[in-house]
């Protein structure tokens, strides 16, 4: 099928007949995936939001549910979002992120209804990558620009029309809210020559990298490669694949609601016991959990890695504290056995 | 610009070559066009890593509290003046800290060039002594670097560092300081400014890079992660807390912030928290006539007490 990019914000208006709409929006110089109000607030020439759109399934602070204590007793109202939502213009990266992220939501433990009841009711469609950036390494981590792991529909930008693939019964559904008409031979051709001309420059090298991380956990390598870090969360917030969470109570009196907000495994509280024992008590900790779990135990848990290669987290390290060169470093080191 | 960075090389190299110093903290190439990254170089021939330009952005202050061992490092006009505030504080140990002290033009605002390139992104950079030479895919463009200057930077009145043991290069002529930009805040209606701040900190994700790039910024547990009690709200989405969060660091570094713009540089979400800062800046400099870390013999505003000093901010005078 094909839509014109002039008919995309007339699609996205039908859409929001039916559905809450995200889309990319402009905010100061850089994108945001953010609810829109009319289908011309969204842009379509960005090469990837400041901040993933993780947000929208998972959101940064979250209301769980609320309560009231009276002489009746106390009354609990549960928050499930289940407005049916589409976020439109995802980038393929971000689309896998969430398959990631399905792995901690919903698993033979634990079933997270907040989550996946978004997660049902959202379609995700895409636009592949024509052009990656300079920090993209998605090729590295079993991803690609036109991957379509996750997505409902994919768009393949060929110039002033999109030729989308119909990947599930769901992306169908948004399609008939479109002014789509066939696909010719040229358009097809024009998609398959487009996917092929993007090119990932970036690399990382995953070979042999989990075995090192299986035994290295006390290589004197954590010292040198978490120095310059700051131990700020730019990285984890902007990582479409971090998940980590902390549930808090608001409350005044005995009226509040039960929050769960992003937390981050570069502050210095995160998991702290109640003993006031920190397991991780210094930047080298910290930052060595980040990619054990990125690299290490989320692929012992789930068999996957938990990094889409978006690159955010260099764009955004105030230090310039870059994943590629810390990957590059553990694989270079002398693997040390624990003593 | 090559001249100060041989400088600064020989300068570490003979440190670490005559063991003077362990380490020394100065800037490498860093991975993306336009970036440098703090480094902390230890045998003599890694010294022709460290590296000088218009992006050595970061206030190298921060990596010296507290450290046991012997530092040399490669500072700003604005990165000598927190040093010599952390020293006030006793947070660094001066006899332990080699100063090599860089006359310092100002570093460029990466938000401004990219804003120059209309977004697009930028694959090669070159910087000479006053110009950028951007290149992307389909673009190529040279830019003063007076023009794209960190606002910090352009304002600055200490270029040159107010301490050092060595300084690699001539002094730099400093300018007068001009508050005209806060001035114009000031002028502004409490409503307007309260919208403006408020449009400013909706953009806020509480990552805490503003905290943690800032050599200040120090206490063991800040505020803002206590949770008994919670002083304030965690959530990123409630626009007051997180202007309570600012105003609380802003103020915390009243008389001890020098104005070096490390926290604005370090937002992800490319807020204007100088606004804040430097109104500070002016207050401290106006109401009680505190410069941070410019004089050793100073007291530090905060530590200070005399009976008739201002008070508009308490009672109406």
């Amino acid at each position: 099928m094909i839509i014109t990019k002039q008919d995309i914000p007339n699609f996205l208006d039908s859409l929001k007949n039916n559905y809450q709409v995200f889309a990319p929006v402009k905010q100061d110089n850089y994108t945001m995936f953010k609810a829109i109000t009319s289908g011309s607030d969204a842009i379509l020439d960005y090469s990837n939001s400041k901040i993933p759109p993780k947000g929208i399934l998972f959101p940064q602070t979250e209301e769980l549910f609320s309560y009231k204590v009276d002489k009746q007793g106390a009354h609990l109202e549960e928050k499930i979002d289940s407005e049916q939502k589409v976020i439109f213009g995802i980038r393929p990266c971000d689309a896998k992120s969430i398959a990631l992220l399905d792995n901690v939501f919903n698993n033979d433990k634990y079933e997270d209804p907040y989550y996946l009841t978004r997660r049902e009711n959202t379609v995700l469609v895409g636009i592949g990558c024509n052009q990656p950036q300079s920090t993209c390494f998605c090729t590295s981590v079993e991803g690609g620009p036109f991957d379509t792991t996750n997505l409902d529909l994919l768009l393949v930008d060929i110039g002033d029309k999109y030729v989308v693939e119909v990947l599930t019964d769901k992306g169908k559904k948004v399609l008939t809210s479109a002014a789509c008409s066939d696909a010719s031979e040229a358009d097809k051709q024009a998609a398959a020559k487009t996917k092929e001309s993007a090119t990932v420059v970036s690399k990382v090298n995953l070979d042999g990298l989990k075995q090192k991380l299986d035994s290295n956990f006390y290589d004197e390598i954590w010292d040198s490669i978490s120095e310059k870090c700051i131990g700020c969360a730019a990285c984890t917030y902007s990582c479409p694949t971090c998940h980590c969470f902390d549930i808090v109570d608001e409350a005044k009196d005995c009226d509040g609601c039960r929050v769960r907000n992003w937390d981050s495994c570069m502050f210095p509280e995160f998991t702290i016991h109640g003993s006031g024992h920190n397991p991780r008590p210094s930047g080298k900790e910290r930052f060595r959990n980040r990619v054990m779990h990125k690299f290490k135990y989320f692929i012992d848990v789930n068999n996957a890695t938990a990094c889409v290669g978006c690159g955010r987290c260099i764009q955004n390290c105030p230090v310039n504290l870059d994943i590629r060169e810390v990957l590059a470093d553990i694989q270079g080191s002398e693997a040390r056995s624990v003593s | 610009m090559s001249g100060i960075e041989n400088a600064v090389q020989d300068a570490a190299k003979k440190l670490l070559a005559e063991n003077k110093v362990d380490v020394v903290i100065g800037f490498a190439q860093g991975s993306q066009p336009l970036r440098s990254t703090p480094a902390f170089i230890r045998k003599p021939e890694e010294a022709e890593k460290l590296t000088w330009n218009c992006t050595c952005e970061n206030n190298l202050a921060n990596y010296l509290r507290k450290k046991e061992q012997k530092i040399g490092v490669v500072v700003k006009g604005c990165d000598s003046r927190s040093i010599l505030a952390l020293m006030k504080e006793n947070q660094i140990n001066r006899d332990n800290l080699y100063i090599i002290g860089v006359p310092c033009s100002g570093m460029i605002d990466r938000k401004q060039v990219a804003d120059l390139c209309e977004g697009k992104e930028i694959i090669a950079a070159e910087c000479t002594d006053d110009a950028l030479v951007l290149k992307g895919h389909d673009f190529e463009k040279t830019v003063n670097i007076v023009d794209v200057l960190h606002r910090s930077c352009a304002a600055c009145t200490h270029k040159n560092p107010v301490i050092y043991d060595e300084m690699v290069a001539e002094a730099v002529t400093e300018q007068k300081e001009d508050f005209a930009d806060i001035e114009a805040f000031e002028a502004k209606s409490t409503a307007e400014r309260r919208a403006y701040l408020s449009q400013e900190l909706s953009k806020c994700i509480r990552c805490y890079a503003c905290r943690n790039a800032c050599p200040m910024c120090y206490c063991e547990q800040c505020f803002v992660d206590c949770s008994t009690p919670e002083w304030v709200g965690k959530s990123a989405s409630d626009i007051q807390d997180n202007m309570l969060f600012q105003a609380v660091r802003v103020f915390h570094g009243a008389g001890r912030c020098t104005d070096c713009g490390a926290c604005e540089r370090a937002c992800p979400m490319g807020i204007d928290l100088r606004i804040l800062t430097r109104k500070l800046v002016k207050d401290a400099k106006e109401l009680f006539d505190a410069e941070a870390g410019v004089k050793m013999e100073d007291k530090p505003a905060l530590s200070t007490f005399e009976s008739d000093d201002p008070q508009p901010f308490l009672v109406k005078e």
